[in-house]
């Protein structure tokens, strides 16, 4: 059972790598948004220092959903979706292999080049630091709900604008304590609550949304 | 032992047929057959559990197989008209791919052969997008020389794209699979022969649908 599931991201990460521009285009647009806050704003470090997080989280949680349309549609489109639908092994674990591999191509690189980010807006190194982890806790939850917009949507015309209508909602508590995380460390305060709540989160949408996907994607196909 | 009791279909507001009822009983094949547009993918995809009937059900072993899913899963194969190849992937690779996805084991001495029974060998490290569509479907159909758990084969239209050779390969292999008391869906314009004793023919043809039992 868990070798479907390794399998399919195997899979999944041998045809991003065949197909590089897919997942550049994305790390190209959380890059561009990320830098060109700070030339419209203006470079008052202060200021820049105060927005980071929510603008690297910002930027993270749009460039998340524009990589959501690929997770299902080139599947659906060739008619693996249809295969996998079939499988003797169960699809919501499946489901589990693509959105790891989408967080694999998405949302790791993401976190990494956060790293940079923080010493583009002169954040500390504490900080920087926090929101590192917080990217790390909170980019699966992204591909996992996001999953589900795209599993609900797939085959519709227009689904993009579609898909981001129904997540954005769902990401909002993700944005709001991945965000608040770094501004507590700056603040002082304590963000062990964050850290938990992010993790949380992670948790309960790796169990829940899976199964939730694997019932979007049969009703889409059929 | 295959049955469909009193399948109806609804595509939109169309009701494609009603009623249906047949049963394919090991060793044995049913062609499906009618005109484009009554219903021949649709109950190829009810067959399969792909798509819901509007009333009746499908049972695999007399258990209705929204019951069953993996379990009936395990022993079907199913080919659609959409050839589930990936474009990226070599045709090794995409074999591969499809045997892990599909839960069951990739044996490498199971792949060769596979590849060897579709004639696609020299093309083993191909990526598939340089392929041409006969030899995508061929791709796709090494599944079915690839896989010798499953007992049920749902085929839709395998012989399209396919050159002569293939085509009587390929009706070898499904006799040969029925001759050894499988049972085989097939959907076909061809008029392709398949030598095994027990036929079923079906004849979609708007709302009503005989089963006529041919002794050939």
């Amino acid at each position: 059972m868990l070798s479907v599931f390794l399998q399919v991201i195997r899979r999944d990460l041998l045809l991003a790598m065949r197909q590089k521009s897919d997942v550049l285009n994305t790390l190209f647009f959380f890059v561009v948004v990320v830098t060109m806050v700070p030339l419209g704003i203006g470079p008052e470090p202060a200021l820049l220092r105060d927005i980071a997080a929510g603008v690297v989280w910002v930027a993270a949680l749009l460039a998340a959903i524009l990589s959501l349309p690929r997770l299902f549609a080139n599947d659906y489109a060739d008619g693996t979706l249809e295969q996998m639908l079939l499988s003797a092994e169960p699809l919501s674990l499946i489901v589990l292999g693509k959105a790891a591999a989408h967080w694999l191509t998405t949302g790791l690189p993401l976190t990494v080049m956060a790293v940079a980010f923080g010493v583009v807006f002169d954040l500390d190194v504490n900080a920087t630091l926090v929101l590192v982890v917080s990217l790390a806790l909170g980019t699966p939850v992204l591909s996992l709900i996001g999953s589900i917009g795209a599993a609900l949507t797939l085959g519709l015309r227009g689904g993009g604008v579609l898909t981001s209508l129904l997540v954005l909602p769902l990401y909002i508590p993700v944005l709001i304590f991945g965000a608040g995380s770094v501004g507590a460390a700056t603040s002082g305060l304590g963000v062990t609550a964050y850290f938990l709540l992010l993790g949380a989160f992670a948790l309960s949408a790796a169990v829940l949304t899976p199964w939730a996907v694997a019932i979007a994607l049969r009703i889409s196909v059929e | 032992m295959l049955e469909a009791v009193n399948l109806t279909c609804e595509r939109g507001e169309r009701t494609l047929f009603t009623a249906l009822e047949f049963a394919v009983a090991p060793g044995s094949l049913l062609r499906v057959a009618g005109p484009n547009g009554t219903g021949k993918t649709s109950l190829l995809r009810m067959l399969c559990g792909l798509l819901e009937p509007v009333a009746g059900e499908v049972r695999w072993q007399g258990r209705n197989i929204r019951r069953q899913r993996e379990e009936y899963w395990k022993d079907l194969v199913y080919i659609g008209h959409l050839n589930g190849v990936k474009d990226d992937l070599t045709v090794v690779e995409n074999l591969k791919v499809a045997q892990a996805v599909a839960g069951r084991n990739v044996d490498n001495v199971a792949l060769r052969r596979a590849l060897d029974g579709v004639g696609l060998a020299p093309f083993e490290q191909t990526i598939a997008r340089r392929l041409s569509q006969g030899q995508r479907r061929r791709v796709a159909l090494a599944r079915l020389f690839a896989t010798t758990t499953a007992p049920l084969w749902i085929l839709d239209e395998p012989f399209i794209a396919l050159d002569q050779r293939g085509v009587a390969s390929l009706s070898e292999r499904i006799a040969s699979h029925i001759g050894s008391g499988n049972m085989v869906v097939l959907v076909t314009h061809q008029d392709v022969a398949i030598d095994v004793p027990r036929q079923q023919h079906i004849e979609l043809a708007g709302s009503a649908a005989p089963v006529t039992e041919a002794a050939c």
